[in-house]
């Protein structure tokens, strides 16, 4: 095997590993239902943690992802309250996640701000806008939330594929074709891998930038939809912290939080293992949702120091 | 030795006239003219600072001239932009490997140039064009694999592969052996020896002589920004090569100055005892005593900076001893040899020793400050009477104390990180290249303030690439060659064409 599959075999190990645990332990576990469930639930974190690889695997970082999620569901809710129809909405708040997106990509390469602060400012800017359109929860009322919650894919073995897990496998396929099969894709891989180089092999580094952004604030958009189309609601403190699940997610996905090396579908499954770790502890019944995240942690912790010993092993990177 | 060769002008690839270019406070480039023929493997040598890098920066769009001209194939062009040059058939392979070792052979060698269909990368016909860029290079190797999981040598190759167009008439390697064995070398060679009969001009930057002789046709030696002289390599002897790199100015300086030499007796103030490190510096002694200066030569990369930074406690050693005042040092770290009395000014003074933004005073107080701790400072009047008194005593030339260091000149720059170090009234003074960058009437002035530090009574280590300097202030020299103390000379024996033939190894 290819050595740069490791990661991602390693994660795909973890995630058929914790799942046949579970279906050791617990009764109707290793079911296409449990399956099901864990892709619809965590379809939004995983759909913005699409976007996230993207910005990872260019040495960059986005910490606006959460506020992104609950300024569109909030706002989603309150234009449903105006009378606008879900969809119209939809197509209106993806268009200001592109924009809001390239803003910021354009100032982190026109300024040389580092992106952890820029989206920092990102995080807070959005959030305070969340109170702005509304300080309560509001419901979604339009009957196409109940279509969308109709629309699911039977799978064998009883269980069924979610509109919002459908949704989240639709986007996951166009960003593979993207990361793979394009050169803004193999730019992005340049980017991360070494920066200086890439701007001495002619990548046009600032429209890298930008798109790479401007596509990070496209699918934390759409996270920010799904969630609300899901919880038919909209709550300005939803997705609170989520930018942080979301980056978890891109690391047990086999992305290396310094660029370069990584692969989208990985992403897919870290995102998986976030949910199956929350699904075992629930099924545990004994434990309480603190075990959660104490889980969570130290599978993330175990990972990094793995993939730390994979990259020095094979060495692909000059300066180790 | 004159201007050999045929310039007939339909033979060359591209020449360059009267190429100059002056930075903040250095003179780079004086009037440089440079002629390459097609189908020639053309060696470029200079020591550090000897304008080489400038001249093929400004060859490759990296730097604007401030005059000359450039023609290729007879005709006059204009190189502004990296992408002029590339335009223009000159690519560029720099020292390190600038492509990206994360990605996959492939994806290096058509990265912005992958062929579309659909507006998808189809990576098929990628792969076929890069498995024909690597046959131009007669190289076979897995183009699927991470660049980085190869050696060195074929990420060289691979930037080459890169590096050459269809129409590619000129291509710059900078220091492309610096980090290859030999096989790797010979590899290396013979694919020069290819391109050169395509009728491409190579232009070969190197520090090592031996292989200059082993691919070179013409060499062309550059010093303190002015082209020494072309010659064929066959026509050129080493021993020449090297005077010419290292200069035979200065002769005055060093008439003015050769009666003043000191006779230093006594207990060695630093002394090293197998001192060395793997791979850096092999095992070697050296003494310092009071009074006596002691000059370090060597070509560059022969380890010079390195012995400097080993006694400074810069670089640790693994092996060997280094004793103070006669007793042994047993922790190494630049914090300890400042407390010991001995300091060390480096070669790259934007880099390691200046700060551009502050003022002469704050820069000589750094030096003062670091030896006494932070927790006890300098008041004002003090820090003022000081730096007044190694602005007279040096002869800085600052309009006053409280002018930003990145203003002055080269020299004066020079001067205040000398003047750093001695306000800490140091016992020994390490010295790396202090003469580096600066011009002819400057130097003679550091030259002769060196002199006149060592008659105080302080120990000085001299680290120099300019023989003649080190033989106008040395009452002993080391000689270095690869990283190893090959013969120390002293008293009548420091000559110019001594210290060469010990560095040709004749």
């Amino acid at each position: 095997m290819k050595e740069r599959y490791l990661p991602l075999a390693a994660t795909v190990t973890v995630f058929v590993a914790l799942f046949v645990t579970g279906g050791i332990f617990y009764k109707h576990f290793f079911s296409t239902l449990v399956l099901g469930h864990i892709l619809a639930d965590n379809a939004f974190i995983i759909i913005a943690a699409i976007g996230t690889t993207f910005v990872i695997l260019s040495g960059g970082i986005d910490l606006s992802i959460g506020s992104m999620i609950g300024f569109v569901g909030v706002t989603m809710a309150h234009l449903d309250s105006l009378g606008w129809h879900p969809l119209a909405s939809a197509v209106v708040l993806l268009a200001f996640g592109v924009l809001f997106g390239a803003c910021q990509g354009f100032i982190i390469d026109f300024c040389g701000i580092q992106a952890f602060i820029v989206t920092l400012a990102g995080l807070f800017m959005l959030r305070g806008a969340c109170f702005m359109v509304s300080l309560d929860s509001v419901p979604i009322r339009h009957p196409f939330v109940g279509v969308f919650a109709d629309v699911s894919i039977p799978l064998p073995d009883g269980g069924f594929l979610a509109s919002s897990a459908i949704v989240m496998l639709v986007v996951l396929v166009i960003a593979i074709v993207i990361a793979h099969f394009t050169r803004f894709g193999t730019n992005v891989y340049a980017i991360g891998g070494d920066r200086t180089s890439a701007i001495l092999m002619g990548v046009p580094i600032r429209r890298t930038t930008v798109m790479i952004y401007a596509l990070g604030g496209f699918y934390s958009a759409l996270g920010g939809v799904i969630y609300a189309l899901y919880t038919s609601s909209g709550y300005p403190l939803a997705g609170t912290g989520n930018e942080l699940n979301a980056i978890a997610a891109v690391v047990l996905g086999g992305t290396l939080l310094t660029g370069g090396v990584g692969m989208v579908a990985g992403t897919l499954f870290g995102g998986m293992i976030l949910g199956l770790i929350a699904t075992l502890i629930i099924f545990n019944g004994s434990l309480n949702g603190a075990w959660i995240m104490i889980a969570s942690g130290v599978l993330l912790f175990l990972f990094i120091v793995v993939q730390r010993s994979l990259v020095g092993s094979f060495n692909i990177r000059r300066s180790a | 030795m004159g201007e050999t060769g045929v310039t007939d002008s339909s033979t060359l690839r591209i020449e360059m006239r009267g190429v100059s270019k002056t930075f903040p406070g250095v003179r780079a480039l004086e009037k440089v003219d440079l002629q390459l023929k097609a189908g020639e493997v053309h060696a470029l040598l200079g020591e550090n600072g000897a304008g080489k890098s400038t001249l093929i920066k400004i060859m490759t769009g990296a730097l604007p001239r401030d005059e000359g001209e450039i023609r290729l194939d007879g005709h006059p062009v204009e190189i502004n932009t990296t992408a002029d040059a590339q335009a223009l058939g000159i690519s560029t392979v720099y020292q390190e490997v600038n492509l990206v070792p994360t990605l996959t052979v492939t994806k290096n060698l058509t990265l912005e140039r992958q062929p579309r269909r659909f507006g998808l990368i189809s990576w098929g016909r990628a792969r076929a064009l890069a498995k024909q860029r690597l046959k131009r290079l007669n190289l076979e190797i897995d183009t699927e694999r991470l660049l980085g999981s190869y050696p060195v040598a074929i990420q060289q190759l691979v930037a080459i592969a890169r590096a050459l167009e269809d129409d590619t008439r000129v291509l710059v390697l900078d220091e492309p052996t610096a980090s290859l064995d030999a096989n790797e070398t010979e590899l290396l060679f013979k694919i020069m020896r290819d391109l050169k009969s395509l009728g491409i001009a190579i232009v070969f930057i190197t520090h090592f002589i031996d292989q200059v002789y082993q691919v070179a046709d013409r060499i062309s030696v550059l010093r303190n920004g002015r082209m020494v002289g072309t010659a064929p390599a066959a026509e050129l002897p080493r021993l020449e090569l090297i005077s010419m790199m290292i200069g035979r100015e200065l002769a005055a300086v060093e008439a003015r100055l050769a009666t003043s030499k000191s006779e230093a007796g006594g207990e060695p103030v630093l002394a090293a005892v197998g001192l060395g490190r793997r791979r850096t510096m092999t095992p070697f002694d050296i003494a310092l005593r009071a009074g006596e200066v002691v000059g370090l030569a060597g070509l560059l990369g022969s380890g010079r900076t390195e012995t400097a930074k080993l006694l400074f406690g810069a670089i640790r050693p693994d092996s060997g001893q280094l004793k103070v005042d006669g007793k042994a040092v047993k922790r190494f770290s630049p914090g300890h040899s400042l407390r010991y009395g001995i300091l060390f000014c480096p070669e790259d003074r934007k880099a390691e020793g200046l700060v551009g933004e502050l003022t002469v005073r704050e820069n000589i107080m750094l030096g003062l400050q670091a030896k006494r701790g932070w927790m006890r400072r300098v008041w004002k009047d003090e820090q003022k009477r000081l730096t007044q008194e190694m602005i007279e005593a040096l002869a800085i030339a600052t309009p006053d104390a409280e002018k930003p260091v990145g203003q002055l000149s080269g020299g004066n720059q020079q001067k205040v990180v000398l003047a750093r170090s001695l306000v800490a009234k140091p016992k020994v003074l390490l010295l790396d290249e202090p003469t580096r960058g600066i011009d002819v009437g400057a130097h003679a002035e550091v030259v002769a303030l060196i002199r006149r530090l060592c008659a105080e009574g302080l120990a000085l280590l001299v680290a120099s690439s300019e023989l003649d300097e080190l033989v106008a202030v040395s009452d002993r020299v080391a000689v270095l060659r690869d990283r190893r103390k090959v013969e120390e000379m002293s008293g009548a024996d420091i000559t110019r064409e001594n210290i060469i033939h010990t560095i040709a190894g004749g």
